[in-house]
């Protein structure tokens, strides 16, 4: 194969396998900015992965694949809020709880309802007119599928919420200054509803991009810990929606490319190639962690002490 | 406009009342059965030692906390206060004793938040900082909206507050203790904009322990004590002394001669030091001072102008970009903050909430925060719980920290009790050298007369202290000289003898003395 054509092989995937990150990484960045610590993001993925790929297989219809997600990332978006917010649990321990429930429960569902790996046929890439005809770019950036593209859309669109809209300025406040932000009428736990619950939302569309467009199955335990990369990810971002695109595609580059090499048949040892992203997740968050402010009241309960 | 509209064009409060209120914390009984009202057009003062219940009065006015009992009627009318968002739609603002700004926001955001946009969902921040701007220009409050919090001084910060609540055209307005960081032209500026509000209307309870400023601004005054109100007088009727003895239930001694203390050597000396502010423009321009032992070396100047970069500097909390920090003839320029104080060298730094103690751990924690590694708090590397629960106690008990135990949070206390708890650590293991950045900062009146008798002590036993405080009375009070600093530059050094508020304002406006020798003399002393 020629030169180019591996790096434009590399690269397509590489845009492609950021998809799941951004989602699920973008969902836990709205979540950190208000405060909470979401580390369920994985389970959240794994239900709304099956959810997606179960509602397609039976009824063949993939919006309604995922609206299935949708609608479970809400759900588990909405419990890990109320834990987090009425009960005020410690949120490290509570999103491990939630990651264990997801992995458990979508593999019961999957060994009940389904029972041996199988394919849908998932999202089709839709070749953009005119732009899609560029050499190389073209085919990179612009003939992927509708999944890929919500998510490159939804880091503008965060962006623009956190910074330019009043709930954007909400989020940031809560996160910092409850106190502050509850002494001038803000409701920080609808603030944190919204967003975990927005979060969970992601994270269900995370999974669905996995299980309906990108490998179009479901399979058990197929994020491999891909949620807590997303943790990562908005460290690495510094909480900022451009960082956690940064993030997300130095990761699905490195990704890609270990997968690449494993097709190429280069002679490098594919378990310790496969470790590569997970190596690189801790000396990202070890140079990061010393570098920027994390949001002051994230991980802890809002209490008015009444 | 019609008869009961204030000039932002918000309804009048022709009075509000708050019959019976009782309010508990764990162990505390915080307001006792307290009645308390305010009308239109006046000033009421609420007096009280710290821990007297008064900030949480207000926050039960204000709807952060829930009382156990009681009403609040407004013109008359029961009304029900359940959230900040009820009160605030009631017409009433509040300014907090402790800051509620988010520091990683700016200013005009730090406005806008929680208000309706005139863009709908997106944010007005040109809007609003134009209306700041205008707010600001009406009432003298000099700030730039576009500035980060974090970036401001505590003076600073306050008039952020301020803006907040004019712009939230609140008809009537809590100021908890609002003039303790302000100085003495800025308190009278500050009552300009309080008077110019009761005209308009406003009804303004004001909390404050300098009982000058009661006398001064005040209509009336109510008493707390131990959560019960005393009673309520009209401020044309009672003199400054009374007040001061009704409140504290004893004769309080107000002013204070210093004893003959031998000026010793100098034990820290700042030899053209300079430092960058956190916005990375110079902060410090090359001050040299010396702060011997036996001395208290006022630090006067308006907020904002250096002093806390100083301290900091010292400390070894900030990088010193040039110049030299000597501390008993060693170099400790740049040193860890650890390594500073350990030469002992005691800090109360000005923002006790954030950098005075940790507000979650207890106060026998806080209180040997400092030397909780060393004998005799800890014994290879054990902790001695017990001499640390005697220290605490002791401590609680000759600084009269209002507390219901030594293991209550440190957060839950009153404003005055953190600062006594924090002044209690720094002071009781003897430094040499004592930093302390507005010491008596929200104290009662009982409270600042035992903290100024602590710094004299410690003046005799020879500490040397350096005082930085915006309180020209008790600068002039208790320094032996008094260093003036304007826009990072030492504008000059009085001694005591010399020092007048004329002089001093000047210097502190950034008038260099016209007798040069004062500067050249202290340097030589
Ligand atoms: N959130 C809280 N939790 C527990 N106890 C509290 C809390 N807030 C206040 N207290 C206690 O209630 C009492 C009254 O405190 P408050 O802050 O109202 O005093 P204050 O009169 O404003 O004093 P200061 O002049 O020092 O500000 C104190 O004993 C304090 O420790
Ligand atoms: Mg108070």
């Amino acid at each position: 194969m020629s030169p180019e054509l591996v790096i434009v092989g590399i690269l397509t995937s590489g845009i492609r396998l950021a998809t799941p990150y951004l989602y699920a990484a973008i969902g836990e960045a709205f979540g950190q900015r208000s405060g909470v610590l979401n580390l369920g993001v994985d389970g959240q993925m794994l239900l709304g992965a099956f959810a997606a790929f179960y509602v397609t297989f039976t009824t063949g219809n993939l919006w309604l694949g995922l609206l299935a997600a949708v609608i479970v990332g809400a759900l588990m978006g909405l419990a890990m809020a109320f834990v987090t917010v009425n009960l005020q649990a410690v949120q490290g321990i509570s999103g491990i709880g939630f990651y264990l429930f997801g992995l458990g429960m979508s593999e019961l569902l999957f060994k009940m309802l389904v029972g041996t790996v199988k394919t849908v046929s998932g999202f089709q890439p839709i070749a953009i007119p005119v732009l899609s005809k560029i050499p190389y770019i073209g085919q990179v950036f612009f003939e992927q599928s509708i999944m890929v593209y919500g998510a490159f859309l939804l880091v503008p669109i965060a962006w623009f919420v956190l910074n330019k809209t009043t709930l954007g300025l909400k989020i940031r406040a809560v996160g910092e200054n409850p106190e502050a932000a509850d002494s001038l009428g803000v409701s920080v736990a609808r603030v944190r509803y919204f967003t975990v619950t927005l979060g969970g939302i992601l994270s269900g569309v995370a999974g669905a991009s996995m299980s309906i467009s990108l490998l179009n199955l479901f399979q058990e335990n197929m994020t491999s810990g891909l949620g807590f990369i997303a943790v990562a990810l908005v460290y690495f971002g510094a909480w900022k929606a451009w960082g956690v695109l940064a993030g997300a595609l130095l990761f699905s580059l490195i990704n890609a490319s270990q997968l690449w090499m494993k097709v190429l048949e280069v002679p490098i040892n594919s378990e310790l190639a496969s470790t590569l992203p997970y190596i690189l997740t801790i000396i990202v968050l070890a140079m990061s962690a010393s570098r920027v402010r994390s949001p002051s009241a994230l991980t802890k309960p809002f209490d008015r002490g009444d | 406009m019609t008869e009961n509209k204030l000039p932002s064009g918000h309804t009048r409060i022709d009075s509000l009342e708050m019959r019976g209120i009782t309010k508990r914390f764990p162990g505390v009984l915080a307001n006792d059965k307290v009645d308390f009202d305010v009308r239109s057009g006046e000033v009421h003062a609420l007096l009280g030692e710290n821990g007297a219940g008064k900030s949480t009065l207000m926050k039960v006015l204000y709807g952060m906390y829930g009382p156990e009992e009681g009403d609040i009627f407004l013109n008359g009318k029961k009304i029900t206060i359940d959230s900040p968002t009820d009160s605030i739609n009631h017409g009433i603002g509040m300014i907090h004793q402790h800051f509620m700004l988010v520091e990683t926001l700016t200013v005009a955001e730090n406005v806008a938040l929680g208000l309706p946009s005139s863009r709908g969902f997106l944010t007005d921040l040109d809007k609003v900082s134009e209306r700041i701007l205008e707010l600001a220009d009406i009432y003298g409050l000099k700030i730039d909206p576009d500035a980060y919090i974090w970036q401001l001084s505590v003076g600073q910060q306050q008039r952020v507050e301020i803006i907040k609540a004019l712009y939230r055209g609140a008809a009537l307005l809590i100021l908890d203790e609002p003039t303790a960081v302000l100085t003495p032209q800025e308190v009278d500026e500050f009552f300009v904009i309080m008077r110019q509000m009761v005209a308009d209307g406003h009804g303004l309870i004001f909390i404050s322990h300098k009982l000058h400023e009661i006398m001064d601004i005040c209509d009336r005054v109510t008493v707390l004590r131990d959560g019960a109100k005393i009673g309520t007088k009209t401020i044309a009727d009672i003199t400054k002394s009374e007040l001061a003895n009704w409140m504290v239930g004893r004769e309080v001694i107000m002013t204070r001669e210093l004893d003959d203390v031998e000026r010793g050597k100098p034990r820290l000396s700042l030899e053209n030091i300079s430092c960058d502010s956190d916005r990375g423009t110079p902060a410090l321009r090359s001050v040299s001072l010396d702060v011997h032992a036996g001395e208290i070396l006022g630090l006067a100047g308006i907020s904002g102008n250096g002093q806390r970069e100083l301290a900091e500097s010292i400390t070894g909390l900030r990088e010193v970009t040039n110049g030299k920090v000597i501390l008993e003839g060693e170099d400790v320029t740049n040193f860890r903050p650890g390594d500073v104080t350990e030469r002992m060298l005691s800090y109360v730094p000005e923002e006790r909430m954030k950098d005075g103690m940790i507000k979650d751990f207890s106060i026998s924690e806080n209180m040997v925060l400092r030397e909780h590694h060393i004998s005799p708090f800890a014994e290879k590397g054990f902790l001695m719980l017990k001499t640390i629960a005697e220290h605490t106690d002791d401590m609680i008990q000759k600084f009269r920290v209002k507390t219901p135990s030594r293991e209550t949070k440190a957060g839950s206390l009153s404003g005055g009790n953190i600062q006594k708890v924090v002044l209690a650590r720094e002071i009781s293991r003897n430094p040499r050298v004592l930093l302390a950045a507005q010491p008596t900062r929200g104290l009662d009146v009982g409270a600042t007369e035992y903290v100024h008798a602590q710094l004299l002590e410690q003046r005799k036993n020879g500490t040397a202290i350096m005082m930085v405080s915006e309180d020209l009375d008790e600068v002039m009070a208790l320094s032996d000289r008094i260093a003036v600093i304007c826009e990072g530059e030492i504008m000059g050094i009085v001694p005591r003898n010399e020092a007048t508020p004329q002089k001093l304002g000047l210097m502190m406006a950034g008038v260099v003395p016209e007798e040069e020798e004062t500067r050249t003399t202290s340097f030589t002393l």
